[in-house]
């Protein structure tokens, strides 16, 4: 049974919405424009993960880095990585430099090999070795997409929507795996593994099996694969598909959306803005590496699931609920620009309204029915409260019980479980329990109340969604006249201000010269293995 | 003053406790839930409810009575040994102290993302009800944001001329927030003469406020503090060591 998202409840005014999407596309498009001029350090890694590079020096150096530096020093009075590392690297191998790839980055390590930029007929014979190459790294993401698809026929979906989604945390992915199984087991449809805090701001993708992390576990390439086989196991026990969930977020987007896909994880966090905002990463830096990484996701099948839900953490739940609704919109149109489809728009949104706000229920069921019948086709995450969790945890069982309770009423596709602990310990054993419990006897006895639940036109829901609209479309008029970087600079967000000339990572951004070659770019956005 | 705990009747010693216990749900795992609350102190103990949580392990409510006094006068906590003053007060305390701007630099140090602490003081926004740092014009407030590095915090401290320095600390695996801020106080003990030194400040839920000397700075803030509190100590201590 799955339930219909309910339609048409709120009556917003066509002209406005179609007004707010239309603002979105023309905030979107210089970004898009900005994004398809630039080429950064991490899109030419992943184009080299895709070709089939992995593993590290033996300092812990990925490959993929060292090739890209060494080809980025060779080329640097040809404009360092203007020219991608696809024609300089592919090159050397049709020049007999070495065998394979991996041998080409163990010389360039040495510094035994010198890159440069082919012309004319050796260009040529360099970009169809590339294509062969990186096609065949495509052509693996289309079919882990296909195996999902299979598996889900096979051993069947999740039962119900909402889907539950659980997050494990222990800094040991040997650790992490029978949490996940025993999580799974409990009633999780999907399970997250939490990354150390600071991966984001690592300029290289840590490599095999990690058992040490701070607050969470390293996403690597191996860890991936063991989760995602552990889950395979416990799906086939359970008779429904258990879905795996990491965060693309940071300098390394790109890379880990290609490793997401080659190892079969099925929805990825990918915000168009976060990595800006929370985590002072280069704008320009940020909105190259999440288009290519969105288009990796978009060929793999994976559910994006974007960040909206911290705004609320820095700002107003109330004062700030439109800019979530800017946010969703941006999102929703760098998501459909890079290929994503609706069904992948894991758009976020949070109960974050302070309790003691007269009538925060009714405002949250507000907020949540507009995002939900702004984005009808996406399946939205709903992100439970985390502001107001005070340490109270009886009082926060409560909180969480509303939450769900919101999250049922308003037909939200993808629920991640609120903790009374929240605010005071990372989530035991016993906390899950109860959580889920909470969520389950929510669900079981609201039920199909959703059909019910019509809020009165012109009633305090109705005026105060189409308020939010409207101070979203303000908003986005104010952003397509300053630019969005100008906004982003300026505070707009979250009420950061991050300027497009500051932040980690813009040395890794180039400009792309004539004659930029990037097959992966090329095989994605145009469709075709 | 002597007290015990309040159930519904003055004296009777109510407490209330939850666990896991690494067993399947039995008689047996209940009788071993009764017995580790019984070493606790409760006696007698109520295992009013068990519930299987996962593969082997089982979840308990327990309730019972101890027998325990406490002592209000044996109590050490840190009381606020200054006076509370308005925004406006703080205001014409720095321009009478100092004649100048107060000058604030805040960050979270280390890999800690978690900026929610040092917004809550810092930003115009605030927090429970008081508006941050950023409000009262008479401080200069520079925040760096998250995961900043120490000597990166250092030189924006020597650049800005800063007065205070206001650190957040969140995570705590590991003892990270502990690691970081004996980090922090080393460094600015190297970087600046004494007399020079900004105050040093550290807050976050799991610090405790009595371990300021022994991380090295001058003041822990735990849970709960508010703009107000911080802008009012840094105008006590700065004001009155510059009129000293």
């Amino acid at each position: 049974m799955s339930a219909p998202a309910p339609r048409r409840l709120l009556d917003l005014p066509v002209d406005q919405v179609d007004r707010a999407r239309d603002l979105a596309a023309r905030a979107g498009q210089p970004i898009v424009d900005l994004a398809r001029r630039h080429t950064t350090v991490s899109v030419e890694r992943a184009t080299l993960r895709l070709a089939g590079l992995g593993g590290s020096d033996p300092d812990g150096i990925p490959w993929v880095n060292r090739l890209t530096d060494a080809v980025r020093a060779d080329l640097h009075d040809d404009g360092g990585l203007a020219h991608g590392v696809s024609l300089p690297v592919w090159d050397a191998l049709v020049r007999g430099e070495a065998e394979d790839l991996a041998t080409l980055a163990q010389k360039a390590g040495a510094g035994s090999v010198r890159f440069r930029v082919p012309a004319g007929e050796d260009a040529r014979r360099a970009g169809e070795a590339a294509r062969a190459a990186v096609g065949a790294g495509v052509r693996r993401l289309d079919e882990r997409r296909a195996e999902r698809e299979r598996l889900v026929a096979e051993v069947g979906d999740a039962p119900r929507k909402p889907w539950i989604y659980l997050i494990v945390a222990t800094g040991d992915i040997h650790e992490d795996i029978p949490q996940a199984q025993a999580a799974a087991r409990a009633g999780a449809d999907v399970i997250a593994v939490i990354r150390s805090t600071g991966q984001s701001l690592l300029d290289y993708v840590p490599e095999g099996a990690t058992r040490e992390g701070f607050a969470g576990t390293y996403a690597t390439q191996e860890n991936f694969r063991l989760m995602r086989a552990a889950l395979d196991e416990t799906s086939r026990e359970l008779g429904r598909y258990v879905r795996l969930t990491n965060y693309a977020s940071g300098l390394c987007m790109p890379e880990i959306a290609a490793l997401a896909g080659l190892e079969r994880l099925d929805m990825m966090l990918n915000d168009s803005m976060y990595g800006i905002l929370f985590r002072d990463i280069n704008p320009v830096r940020t909105f190259v590496d999440q288009r290519f990484s969105r288009q990796v996701h978009a060929r793999a099948g994976i559910i994006i699931n974007t960040g909206e839900d911290n705004y609320l953490t820095t700002a107003d739940a109330v004062e700030a609920a439109h800019t979530v609704t800017t946010s969703q919109l941006l999102n929703e149109f760098f998501a459909r620009e890079a290929g994503l489809e609706d069904w992948q728009l894991g758009l976020g949104h949070a109960f974050e309204i302070d309790p003691a706000v007269p009538e925060s229920f009714r405002l949250e069921l507000a907020h949540a029915l507009l995002a939900r019948e702004l984005f009808p086709d996406a399946p939205l995450k709903w992100m439970p409260p985390t502001r107001h969790m005070t340490g109270d945890v009886f009082r926060g069982y409560l909180l969480d019980g509303f939450f769900n309770l919101a999250g049922a009423l308003t037909g939200q596709g993808i629920l991640l479980v609120g903790m009374m602990t929240e605010a005071v310990v990372t989530p035991w054993l016993s906390d899950r329990d109860l959580a889920l419990q909470n969520v389950r006897y929510v669900l079981d006895s609201a039920g199909n109340l959703h059909e019910d639940f019509v809020p009165a036109p012109g009633g305090l829901i109705h005026r105060r969604a189409r308020e939010v609209l409207g101070e979203s479309v303000g908003l986005l008029e104010r952003i397509v006249d300053e630019g969005l970087l100008a906004a982003i600079a300026d505070g707009t967000f979250g009420l950061m201000k991050r300027p497009a000339d500051r932040g980690r990572g813009l040395d890794g951004v180039a400009e792309k010269a004539e004659g930029y070659v990037n097959p992966a770019t090329e095989l994605l956005e145009g469709g075709q293995p | 003053m002597i007290v015990r705990p309040y159930g519904d009747t003055t004296g009777d010693g109510m407490v209330q406790l939850s666990f896991t216990l690494p067993l399947e749900h039995s008689k047996v795992a209940e009788g071993a839930a009764e017995q580790l609350a019984r070493k606790m102190g409760m006696e007698p103990a109520m295992v009013v409810h068990a519930r299987p949580v996962g593969e082997g392990f089982t979840f308990f409510v327990v309730y019972g009575r101890v027998h325990h006094l406490v002592d209000t006068s044996q109590v050490e906590v840190v009381e606020r040994d200054y006076p509370l003053l308005t925004p406006a007060e703080v205001n014409a305390e720095v321009k009478r102290g100092l004649r100048r701007r107060l000058v604030v630099v805040g960050a979270c140090i280390g890999t800690d993302a978690h900026t929610v602490g040092i917004d809550a003081i810092l930003n115009i926004k605030g927090f429970a009800g008081e508006k941050g740092l950023e409000y009262y014009r008479e401080l200069k407030v520079v925040n760096l944001g998250a995961q900043v590095s120490v000597p990166e915090l250092v030189r924006a401290a020597q650049d800005e001329g800063a007065d205070a320095v206001l650190v957040s600390q969140v995570v705590t695996q590991r003892d990270a927030h502990l690691l970081n801020t004996r980090e922090m106080s080393a460094a600015f003990r190297e970087a600046f003469p004494d007399e020079r030194r900004p105050l040093l400040v550290v807050g976050g839920p799991r610090f405790d406020e009595k371990a300021a000397a022994e991380l090295g700075v001058d003041r822990v803030f735990s849970r709960g503090t508010t703009p107000g509190e911080v802008a009012s100590f840094l105008v006590h201590r700065l004001t009155e060591k510059e009129t000293a």
